[in-house]
């Protein structure tokens, strides 16, 4: 039982950044539908937010310490952060270990601008380009937002840990009158699902209770009508389009901490979301949201022992295998819209 | 269409007249009178460097294209010349090779075998390179060193730990200096007894292909025969990114170690998620729960940043060995000053082993007095030598693996620098990982070398 | 000829005369000088061309016709290759069984991936076909060991003993055509410049001249219509009584078989299979392949295969030391700007300019490079436009 409970915590962890890398990608896909390949791409740059707001705040300058000698033989340059020398030392540890949150702030309005810059610049020029054009385009960009990534970071994963105050894990099974000690589970996975709800609920109840939200469902469900009103919808799908990057890159910033991020991990959940959407069925932002949540509890599950020892290899195809069946069983995935993509 | 006199090389060099000049050779066949694929012309000798330059291991393939660059630059008398003045054999006197030049060409391996194998033809057949070497995967090795064997080449493995690639899938072409699965678990197991006692119970995690199951095995049998108990073990995708879900259930498993037969970014991130679920500061059984991660990397480690902190592994060589455990290792200081001058900052493991393998085969052509691989075969097979950093080596003839002392490491509580995070726990001689050529882990009694392979 | 038309004869025609003509076509520089960095005329890489371009022509026949895009092609060819080399293994070294048992086996499976796929169009096509080739390599890397040789893969051993013909002198046993084995290379000097004659290579550019006439003759036969009517509206088909499905089912066979063959034909140039080769990546390889010719296009996919083996093969071979040859003749810090320069785009950074090419290409060239080829053809004979604009016969991409 325990052990269930704990799989079904992994699960919910893992779905949230499916489902949020899912919610930007059928954002895309369903109201401007443009297949993004470049969003596993986006959600990349997400995290190097992380990473990059890490190495801006422990930033440093070289001391000479004449005492010390480096592994040549040679005087050692000791490293002193500019944040320690501004802030004091001990505000100055607080600020750099607080480097992942300190990013979020940093990561919004930059993935907002990166995704007005590809829409605008890029996308645009795409829509009504067949889809297979769109592949091509995206995944150079994808090819190339990676390559510079790699070209400055290295490819070697970078570690971009949490802050202290949530490493270590909580005794969640003390909560469900489990014994100490049985369920424990890892503040900062647990910090992640809240976050991703607040994100999943905020972007659903942006657009139901506002006007422009109204107006983009409009347009995803008849954008010539939309048109025809004399509606601009280009610019809201612009704005769509930040939104998209926004939220792809804040499921980057927040996942730095559970796996550090390297330039491949775009393309490493690339393939994954595009599964989640089409799972949850073309044009349906709920559908996307489910399908990301079930298909991470399902992979949680089959990579437990006890399943793994009765279906070897279970844990290698559950994704694609529960794909299958759901996609013959119901013909447009979970909640897919008639028309969508279908052609 | 009659033989020509010329090697491919040849040809272009002495520009072979405005006629035309047909030769009828195959790239797998001997090519004019040296009687092997690819023979040199006699300005100049072109060496394959065959390195992961894109995907997860692009950063250890940089690594040892240096520790290559700076090999090549030491034979051709460049440099303050390296471990050409600690290596025990005297012939290399930095004039290239057997008075040749040494050039050089890079390719990209991407870590995938389809592409290492086309990078390495395209070696052979269009620059005329007569040995390849790299390799940041056994997958890899194993696939590029077949290659060799039926091109007539041979192949200098780098960093590959997999027991197949000098066990089952050995190749009479095929040399390996880096240690195996085998040593690291006899090296490891003594100390894990040591330092944790001989009743523990172990859970493996462990990568789902070839080295990760020779890993596995390795470490079981060993501990098993100190007295562990292996509670469970279980294989997990290559293209894994987050382990929260195989690292769950060990806790409550009833184990109280955990054994990360991961290598790379899988190591880095099931290290950090088992970190993460706090089980470095666990407790179970009544002891304390601790963490071993069989095959280190400086670059592995440097990944995993504070995690890797108190964590058990073994290690072919490091940096910092002479300077800890004395002159039996020298080599090691030699290599580093010249390293660590020409890029500033020290050598990993894997640039160490490109580096070794590079120097031994231009000694070992030069002792021959040929670049027929099976000359070369017969210079390096039961070959012992010293002073390359690892102490007196043996590169045994019946499997064509080194046999050197093994390192046992474990994260640095408090590193100085970047480059300062591991330390070493104990060396283990060589004795004591030592197997029988014929071992059940390698391949047993069928294991063969076969014929070394001249193209002929 | 052959039930073309003259167009398409001449097409065939040019196509024929690049296979043979290869060798000098792709080694264009004279060796040891700078530029012979670029030469691709060597075996190992004209032998990928081909049988890439057969792997693409075969895609489009179901993607350029029908508009239905596979996102799991790879996993026909590697089940091609894993059959192929089976037999060669187990029955004989001689390529031509391997390559027939490689296009029925993966037609086969083809058949039934395609069956199920084809329940569902458009995007949920696409993903069906994802996912059974993810679990083909999955299960091909890890539980299917014993019969795939997991992640290091299967290579002839010379402990196998085909039925007929394997070495008796316990040396590894080479794939071979009744005896002519697949690397026999004829070399020819001409002053500075070498040119390669390869029999594995003209074994493969047999294949594909085949392949390519088959192409065409599917293009404008009836049953190429049908295809052509399935992308249009299916709807319509419905109502005039046809079933789409049979036509698209057959022609994702064919494409699967055409998989196969090239999965064979590779495993005869180079005795070995990975199942890196059935990964998502290597799916999606054949995709852009085919848009970057030109989908829909008789000589598009061939261009567009051409073109990514040319730079995985040779851009990530160039490297620094080489750079700083080419320049050497600058001045000295001018020459270290420009290698550096330079440097991002070469050698460990194919990737960049790959994509940067798939952009630039996508942008500029909307129909991919037979676009490109189009529009340097009218540059030369502008009186003769519309021949040009016929014999590639481009229909536009979906």
């Amino acid at each position: 039982m325990d052990q269930i409970i704990v799989q079904i915590l992994n699960g919910l962890d893992k779905g949230s950044a499916y489902a949020l890398i899912a919610l930007g990608l059928t954002i895309i896909f369903g109201t401007l539908g443009v297949v993004n390949f470049a969003h596993g791409a986006l959600f990349m740059m997400g995290a190097f937010c992380a990473v990059i707001t890490s190495k801006i705040l422990s930033a440093s300058h070289k001391i000479v310490d004449e005492t010390r000698t480096d592994f040549l033989g040679n005087p050692l340059e000791v490293d002193t952060f500019y944040v320690q020398e501004w802030f004091g030392m001990a505000a100055g540890q607080t600020i750099m270990e607080w480097a992942v949150p300190i990013a979020i702030l940093f990561a919004v309005p930059v993935m907002i601008l990166v995704g007005f810059a590809m829409e605008r610049g890029l996308i645009k020029h795409f829509y009504k380009r067949p889809h297979a054009d769109q592949i091509l385009v995206t995944f150079g960009l994808a090819l190339v937002i990676g390559e510079i990534i790699k070209y400055t970071f290295g490819a070697n994963p970078i570690q971009t840990p949490a802050p202290p105050a949530f490493t270590g894990s909580l005794d969640f099974g003390v909560f469900l009158g489990f014994e100490a000690q049985t369920i424990m589970y890892p503040y900062w996975r647990l910090v992640y699902f809240f976050f991703s709800a607040m994100i999943i609920a905020g972007v659903f109840a942006f657009l139901q209770f506002t006007t422009f939200g109204m107006v983009v469902r409009a347009g995803m469900a008849d954008r010539e009508t939309v048109g025809l009103l004399g509606i601009d919808i280009d610019k809201r799908f612009t704005f769509m389009f930040g939104l998209a990057a926004a939220v792809a890159g804040l499921a980057g910033v927040m996942y730095a901490p559970i796996v550090a991020p390297n330039y491949s991990m775009g393309l490493d959940f690339l393939v994954l979301s595009f599964v989640v959407v089409v799972v949850g069925g073309m044009g349906s932002l709920p559908g996307a949201v489910a399908a990301g949540f079930l298909l991470g509890i399902l992979e949680s599950f089959a990579s437990m022992p006890v399943v793994i020892d009765v279906l070897p290899g279970i844990n290698q195809i559950i994704i694609y295998l529960v794909a299958i069946v759901i996609l013959l069983t119901r013909p447009r995935g979970l909640m897919g819209r008639k028309g969508v993509m279908e052609e | 269409m009659s033989k020509s006199n010329f090697t491919r090389r040849g040809v272009m060099k002495t520009g072979a007249a405005a006629g035309a000049a047909l030769t009828l050779p195959t790239y797998l066949r001997a090519d004019g009178h040296a009687g092997f694929t690819n023979a040199p012309g006699d300005s100049e000798v072109v060496l394959g460097f065959n390195v992961p330059q894109s995907g997860p291991y692009a950063d250890e393939g940089a690594d040892e294209l240096r520790a290559y660059e700076l090999a090549v630059e030491h034979i051709n008398g460049g440099g303050d010349g390296g471990m050409l003045s600690t290596f025990s054999s005297k012939v290399l006197d930095g004039t290239g090779i057997l008075g040749r030049e040494v050039k050089y060409v890079t390719g990209d391996t991407q870590t995938k075998s389809d592409a290492a194998r086309a990078s390495a033809r395209s070696m052979i057949e269009k620059d005329g390179a007569i040995m390849i070497t790299g390799g940041s995967s056994s997958g890899v090795a194993v696939a590029v060193q077949a290659l060799c064997q039926e091109a007539g080449i041979i192949f200098m493995a780098g960093l590959t730990h997999s027991n197949d690639t000098t066990g089952k899938d050995r190749k009479a072409n095929g040399f390996r200096h880096f240690f195996n699965s085998y040593m690291t678990g006899a090296a490891l197991a003594p100390v894990l007894a040591a330092q944790y006692g001989t009743d523990r119970k172990a859970y493996h995690l462990t990568a789902d292909y070839n080295w990760g199951y020779t890993t596995q095995e390795a470490i079981q049998s060993s501990t098993e025969a100190m007295g562990w108990e292996t509670v469970n073990t279980v294989l997990t995708p290559l293209t894994q990114t987050d382990f929260s879900s195989y690292i769950a259930p060990v806790l409550n498993s009833g184990a109280d170690v955990l054994v990360l037969n991961h290598y790379g970014g899988n190591m880095i991130n099931s290290l950090t998620n088992a970190v993460q679920f706090g089980l470095r500061d666990a407790q179970a059984n009544g002891v304390n729960f601790e963490i071993v991660v069989p095959l280190y990397s400086e670059l592995m480690a440097r990944g995993a940043g504070p995690n890797i902190k108190g964590i058990l592994g073994s290690q072919n060589w490091d940096w910092k060995l002479e300077n800890e455990l004395g002159a039996k290792y020298s080599g090691t200081n030699a290599f580093v000053q010249s390293f660590g001058t020409k890029y500033g900052f020290p050598p990993s493991q894997a640039a160490h082993t490109c580096y070794v393998q590079t120097l031994l085969y231009a000694d070992a052509v030069t002792r021959a007095g040929s670049f027929a691989p099976c000359a070369i075969d017969e210079a390096l097979s039961d070959f012992e030598f010293d002073g390359m950093g690892n102490g007196p080596t043996l590169y045994r003839g019946s499997d064509h693996q080194c046999f050197k002392d093994v390192l046992v490491v474990r994260g640095k509580e408090n590193p100085e620098n970047e480059f300062d995070l591991v330390e070493i726990v104990e060396v283990t001689p060589v004795e004591q990982v030592t197997y029988a050529p014929d071992h059940p882990q390698m391949g047993g009694a069928e294991a063969s070398l076969g014929e070394c392979n001249n193209g002929a | 000829m052959f039930g073309l038309t003259k167009k398409d004869s001449t097409l065939m025609l040019v196509v024929f005369g690049l296979v043979m003509l290869a060798p000098f076509l792709l080694n264009p520089f004279p060796e040891g000088s700078g530029m012979a960095q670029f030469n691709a005329g060597y075996p190992d890489l004209m032998q990928r061309f081909v049988i890439f371009g057969i792997f693409a022509v075969g895609f489009n026949l179901l993607f350029g016709l029908t508009g239905y895009l596979s996102f799991g092609h790879a996993a026909f060819l590697g089940i091609g290759s894993y059959a192929a080399i089976w037999s060669m293994k187990l029955v004989t070294l001689n390529v031509i069984p391997g390559i027939l048992v490689a296009i029925v086996v993966a037609g086969a499976f083809a058949l039934v991936v395609g069956f199920v796929s084809l329940r569902r169009s458009g995007i949920y096509f696409s993903i069906l076909t994802l996912a059974f080739a993810q679990m083909m390599f999955a299960m091909a890397y890890s539980v299917l060991t014993p019969i795939t040789g997991g992640e290091t893969g299967l290579q002839i051993k010379n402990t196998d003993t085909p039925l007929f013909g394997g070495p008796v002198d316990g040396s590894i046993g080479r794939a071979n055509l009744f005896g002519y084995e697949m690397g026999n290379s004829m070399e020819l000097a001409v002053g500075n410049h070498l040119f390669t004659f390869n029999l594995g290579y003209y074994i493969a550019g047999f294949f594909l001249l085949l392949a390519f006439y088959l192409s065409i003759r599917i293009f404008r036969s009836p049953f190429g219509m049908m295809l052509r009517a399935v992308k249009s509206n299916q709807q319509r088909m419905n109502y005039t009584g046809l079933t789409p499905k049979r036509y698209t089912l057959s022609a994702f066979v064919i494409s699967g078989m055409y998989a196969g063959l090239a999965g064979g034909l590779m495993v005869a140039m180079d005795t070995q299979v990975g199942p890196e080769r059935m990964f998502w990546t290597a799916s999606g390889e054949v995709v852009i392949m085919t848009i970057l010719g030109g989908a829909g296009t008789l000589m598009g996919p061939v261009l567009g295969a051409g073109m990514i083996k040319y730079m995985e093969n040779i851009i990530s071979k160039i490297n620094k030391d080489i750079l700083h040859e080419w320049f050497a003749f600058l001045p000295d810090g001018l020459e270290d700007v420009i290698v550096s320069l330079v440097y991002p785009f070469i050698g460990k950074g194919w990737h960049l300019t790959m994509g940067i090419l798939f952009m630039l290409v996508v942008i500029f060239l909307p129909g991919g490079l037979v676009e490109g080829g189009q529009r340097i053809a009218k540059l030369f004979r502008r009186n003769k436009t519309a021949d040009t604009q016929d014999a590639t016969s481009r229909t536009p991409a979906e």
